[in-house]
């Protein structure tokens, strides 16, 4: 039998490998409709280039974009996993194989030196979300998170009065903010509630939800089509040079929150969603879910 | 709107021909350059050592990239030549234009006044990328021409890089003033006051 160990490594490694040079059906899907429904010509140019991006990508094994992201990962872990605190050490070697072996950018680089660690690690890098649950399962989540994209995401920390026109208008605001600089078409996750930090990491989390399935929750269902539609009303377009679609889908996650606060952290995910999803079981065999 | 394919080095009047909206394929020499290269090439400017810029940049094309390369075999490949945002330049791309004659600005995300009044001035026009496309950018690439000041870390260095069918690139700035991300950016500001209002 396999070494446990080994195979969640290369299982991470192939995590990593999967996402540099796809990005998840649903978001191909999104961007394809995106450019049927376009008559302007720039922004329909614009998606034309991404759509043959990803293939090419995909062909080629040519990174999607040259900024390969920093490595983040949501994992639930079951509390029966053969490991746990070995875990952080084994990604973090699973992070620098990848980066020599795909190759990944080099993206950790210390605030205070600027010097660049080369491998893509560094202190808390790669960005570890854990949380522990029932089961003897790990289900993990991989991003490759642009800098151009998670530059525009915001944090409001609104007066509770505002209540739900005060959290749209967050949202708009956020988007004119954003403008061209997150490489539009985005994703926008809105985490809403919580503390400072829970916002921000809901509206990360949010994004991950397939842009095809509705919020489980019939009126929150209702605000994302809303939000949609209005963003993309602002015209701002692919790239942010007009045209229709700025946002593939918007995402809302929500916590009980402080009665003094309304924290609203916004996250703007660029078209090149580097993301991969798989479990594993207590053997170390890995599933891939996304992309599929 | 129109479709061009031009090749560098590109004159003074294929630029004014350009016009916001339209699509440019470019093929020949593609020079890239960022922060480092501006500031180098601006304080080399100043003490009137010009001819100290190893390539000649009139008519060029200048690209915002700092590319993924790897040295095989004594040759530099390009694994990633996507563009790098533009607005970093924003103070000191007039000043360029002006001194050293490039005639192109290729980026993403867009420049502003000073950029828009100085291509106008001096007759040079702002391409705009599609974002993220790395992988269509580096299979335009034939081949790496040349390098210079490496000295810079090869994402800053300036490489000298030919290109085939390079694009789209859509003309956002052209040397007429207008500028096509603060046009879309007014009217979006203008949309997102109503939309607001009425929450
Ligand atoms: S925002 Fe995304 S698509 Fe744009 S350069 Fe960064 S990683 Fe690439």
């Amino acid at each position: 039998m396999p070494d446990l160990r080994e195979s969640i490594k290369s299982g991470i490694v192939t995590m990593m490998r999967e996402a540099a040079f796809n990005v998840p059906r649903d978001v191909k899907e999104a961007l394809q409709r995106a450019y049927e429904i376009e008559d302007n010509p720039v922004a329909k140019a614009n998606l034309e280039a991404i759509l043959r991006n990803i293939e090419v990508s995909g062909k080629t094994k040519l990174p999607m974009c040259q900024d390969t992201g920093t490595p983040t990962f949501f994992i639930e872990l079951g509390e029966d996993f053969p490991l746990k605190s070995e875990l952080r050490p084994l990604i973090e070697e699973a992070v620098r194989i990848a980066t020599g072996e795909i190759p990944l950018r080099p993206n950790a680089v210390d605030p205070w030196t600027y010097k660049n660690s080369g491998d893509n690690t560094g202190r808390y890098v790669p960005i570890i979300h854990l949380e522990l649950v029932p089961g003897s399962e790990m289900k993990v989540i991989y991003l490759a998170k642009g800098g151009g994209s998670e530059n525009t995401s915001k944090l409001y920390m609104l007066s509770p009065v505002l209540g739900l026109k005060g959290i749209k208008r967050a949202v708009i605001d956020a988007m004119v903010d954003a403008g061209p600089k997150p490489c539009p078409p985005i994703v926008v996750g809105v985490g809403v509630g919580g503390s400072a930090d829970m916002a921000l990491k809901l509206a990360k989390k949010a994004t991950f939800r397939r842009l095809d399935e509705p919020n489980p929750d019939p009126k929150l269902a209702e605000i994302e089509q809303e939000m949609l539609e209005k963003i993309n009303s602002l015209g701002l377009g692919p790239m942010g040079l007009g045209g229709k679609t700025y946002a593939l889908g918007v995402k809302i996650e929500w916590a009980h929150k402080h009665p003094a606060s309304l924290p609203v952290g916004i996250n703007t995910q660029c078209w090149a969603f580097r993301r991969s999803e798989a479990v594993f079981d207590s053997n170390g065999n890995m599933k891939l879910l996304v992309p599929p | 709107m129109a479709e061009y394919r031009l090749k560098t080095p590109v004159s003074e009047e294929d630029v004014r021909k350009l016009k916001v909206g339209d699509i440019v394929y470019l093929d020949g020499i593609i020079i890239t350059g960022r922060d480092q290269v501006h500031r180098r090439a601006l304080e080399l400017a100043a003490k009137g050592e010009k001819d100290k810029v190893p390539v000649d940049l009139e008519g060029m094309a200048l690209y915002h990239c700092g590319p993924i390369v790897k040295k095989i075999d004594d040759e530099w490949k390009i694994f990633g030549f996507g563009p790098t945002t533009s607005a970093r330049m924003e103070s000191v791309e007039a000043d360029f234009i002006r001194e050293f004659k490039v005639r192109l600005i290729i980026g993403k995300g867009g420049m502003f006044e000073k950029t828009t009044q100085g291509m106008k001035e001096y007759g040079a026009a702002y391409l705009a990328y599609p974002g993220g496309t790395s992988a269509v950018a580096t299979s335009a690439v034939k081949r790496v021409v040349d390098v210079h000041w490496l000295d810079l870390g090869t994402p800053e260095a300036m490489w000298v890089v030919e290109v085939e069918n390079f694009g789209p690139t859509m003309v956002a700035i052209d040397s007429h003033g207008n500028n096509l991300y603060t046009d879309v950016l007014s009217k979006a500001k203008k949309v997102a006051e109503e939309i607001k209002a009425k929450f």
